[in-house]
């Protein structure tokens, strides 16, 4: 592999191009100050959806009204789910990490479609302009939740045209993110980077990709169809008009459920991607990991109406989709199984990316585990619709990408930036973070089977207990974030210099300075050895005897 | 003749043809439309899908010349059908079974 360390030309933060100031980033074709450009729009869009995030969390400490009105509280968790999934967790890892990476990864110079890569973030921030302007037009924020349920979606009088055109616009820029995404994957490969030799996080970005190229447009038409019924009265949705809700429900979830797949696994990419690095052995695995991506992709998009089970579904719709829903876990306990596998007998180096990840695994596991629980079918109608469902889908959410997403900031903030953070502070954040997530979101699961049901502004004193507990994780939770972003941004100007390699990392991006050049590499590399070669660390067999 | 041009040759397609496709796309939606003032029970929806599928495959192969692509985009086309074909089928499953 030839080493591409001694650059000398000007790296992608320093680089001269014919525009100047913000110019020179917001119209780059550069896959790196593209992927730059999507973290900051997208953590400012996290920050928000955080701050309402525990505003809910205040106005749920006390029974009846403690900050806000009931429908400044419907529209607040509207908002933050929007906010949260269209605009942070389903762009997050793959738009930002997966356009800084992916070429440098498979030894590119760019993605094969840049200019359709810079149009993707223009699209997203279109969509997202538009979502926040839809706050502030006559009507109100829309309050249909994330989800947009038909009927009240068409009969409300708030501002739901703008908020469904806005997540219309959003997956325009993740179908083109995907489709550029699976092309660089086919068409640039370094020489000598066979499937088997791509490294374990491009398998997890080709996965997402397919998802977003077939799921995305089914919840494009869908929310189309919606403005339609409401602009000119068409029966589609509306029971009145002769229209079907439940296919609402069924075209909604064909996208959305698979889309949580486009959140999760490319965190569980970056996993597969830190573990070895600080275990400083090879994966465990490798082609089974890689192959359960592709097996999530698939059957996770086979799944989606087990977020239905109450609604009146055939007996025979939901045994088949119970069954599919246990099928989807097989692949994902594979990874965990490998993690674990790849950690045993490993030299392990703690690192705040290592913690990170660590947090994550605990995390996931209950996620998936309740997951499971929620699969059931008799399970499923008690818990329905409660804070049960709040806290798994939060645990695979945040607790999984979400805390991926912090272990890939951490891990790559080095080659991104070409600045080391101070670990004490991360650690601490980490810490903050970890504690404080769990005591946010671990009483949901008991509030959710004594049967608090979710998005309801009041509730019977009962469970106040656990509501303030909960509201304390999310003080704690908050604080966390501010450390570990402070310590970002502090680092970003004072931190020591990074050099290329500072983790031992052994896939390409490594192999670059830090941060990189323009072009990336000197010389395209040629690829000979698969991408987690620790061997060097093994005991050799002579040695025990 | 460059490699461009040669290629667009090869792929031309009488207007004769385009005609000719675009009347049957044209018979296909009227058989479509004169179906559903018919009862024909439950085999309503198998024939809408297999009228609307063979539609499809006119438009795909002709107008938008998948029929001279590589197999790599064939295969990509296929796996995005396929997909369509399973979401409807599984969503079948709720309704088909009452």
């Amino acid at each position: 592999m030839t080493s591409n360390v001694p650059a000398i030309e000007p790296d992608y933060l320093h680089a001269q191009t014919n525009r100047k100031g913000i110019g020179a980033w917001i119209f780059s074709t550069d896959h790196k100050r593209i992927g730059i450009l999507y973290m900051v729009s997208m953590l400012v869009f996290f920050m928000t959806a955080v701050v309402l995030g525990v505003l809910m969390r205040l106005e749920m400490l006390t029974p009846g009204k403690t900050i806000m009105q009931p429908q400044t509280y419907n529209t607040f968790f509207t908002l933050h789910g929007i906010m949260m999934i269209f605009l942070f967790i389903i762009p997050g890892l793959p738009a930002v990490f997966g356009n800084f990476l992916l070429p440098l990864m498979i030894g590119a110079k760019d993605v094969f479609f840049p200019r359709l890569n810079l149009l993707s973030w223009w699209l997203f921030i279109t969509g997202g302009l538009l979502a926040l302007v839809s706050l502030f037009l006559p009507g109100g924020p829309a309050d249909t939740g994330w989800t947009f349920y038909v009927p009240y979606s068409i009969r409300t009088t708030t501002n739901v045209i703008p908020a469904l055109f806005a997540a219309f616009i959003l997956g325009f820029s993740s179908i083109l993110t995907g489709l550029n995404f699976i092309t660089t994957i086919h068409r640039m490969r370094a020489p000598g980077m066979t499937w088997f030799k791509m490294p374990l996080f491009t398998w997890a970005l080709y996965s997402t990709a397919w998802i977003q190229i077939l799921a995305t447009p089914v919840i494009g038409i869908t929310l189309l169809l919606v403005v339609v019924e409401r602009l000119f009265g068409v029966g589609i949705f509306d029971p009145n008009l002769g229209g079907d809700p439940v296919l609402y429900q069924h075209l909604f979830w064909i996208y959305s459920h698979p889309a949580v797949y486009i959140m999760i696994l490319p965190g569980l990419g970056v996993v597969s991607e830190i573990l070895p690095v600080f275990a400083r052995r090879t994966i465990f695995g490798y082609k089974v990991i890689a192959y359960s991506s592709l097996a999530i992709a698939f059957i996770g998009s086979l799944v989606w109406a087990h977020h239905m089970f109450t609604v009146g579904m055939s007996n025979t719709g939901m045994f088949i989709f119970s069954l599919l829903t246990f099928l989807v876990s097989i692949p994902s306990a594979i990874k965990v199984f490998n993690w674990i596998a790849t950690l045993y007998k490993g030299s392990i180096k703690i690192e705040v990316p290592f913690l990170f990840v660590l947090s994550f695994i605990f995390q996931f596991s209950i996620g998936g585990l309740t997951g499971l629980m929620l699969g059931v079918l008799a399970v499923n109608i008690h818990v329905q619709d409660t804070y049960f469902v709040v806290g798994h889908f939060h645990y695979v959410m945040f607790g999984g990408t979400g805390f991926g997403l912090m272990a890939a900031m951490h891990f790559w903030f080095p080659k991104m930036f070409g600045k080391m953070f101070k670990k004490t502070p991360a650690i601490i954040g980490w810490l903050l973070m970890t504690i404080g997530f769990n005591t946010l979101y671990f009483p949901m699961f008991i509030l959710g089977y004594l049967g608090m049901p979710r998005r309801y502004y009041d509730y019977l004193p009962q469970y106040q207990s656990y509501h303030i507990v909960s509201t304390v994780g999310s003080w704690i939770l908050f604080i966390g974030i501010l450390v570990i972003f402070i310590n970002l941004l502090i680092s970003l100007k004072k931190g020591m210099k990074a050099s290329a390699n500072p983790w031992g990392g052994k896939t390409l991006e490594w192999t670059v300075a830090s941060p990189p050049p323009v072009e990336n590499f000197h010389e395209i590399p040629v690829v000979e050895k698969g991408p987690y070669d620790y061997s060097e660390y093994e005991i050799k067999p002579e040695l025990i005897k | 003749m460059s490699q461009h041009e040669e290629q667009h040759t090869q792929h031309s397609i009488g207007y004769g043809r385009y005609i000719l496709i675009w009347l049957g796309l044209l018979a296909f939606t009227g058989i479509t439309v004169t179906l559903a003032g018919i009862d024909l029970g439950r085999w309503v929806i198998i024939t809408s899908l297999v009228i609307a599928s063979i539609k499809s495959i006119l438009v795909l192969n002709v107008f938008m010349h998948l029929k001279f692509e590589d197999k790599m985009f064939k295969i990509f086309v296929l796996v995005a059908v396929a997909t369509l074909v399973i979401f409807i089928s599984l969503t079948f499953f709720d309704y088909a079974f009452y």
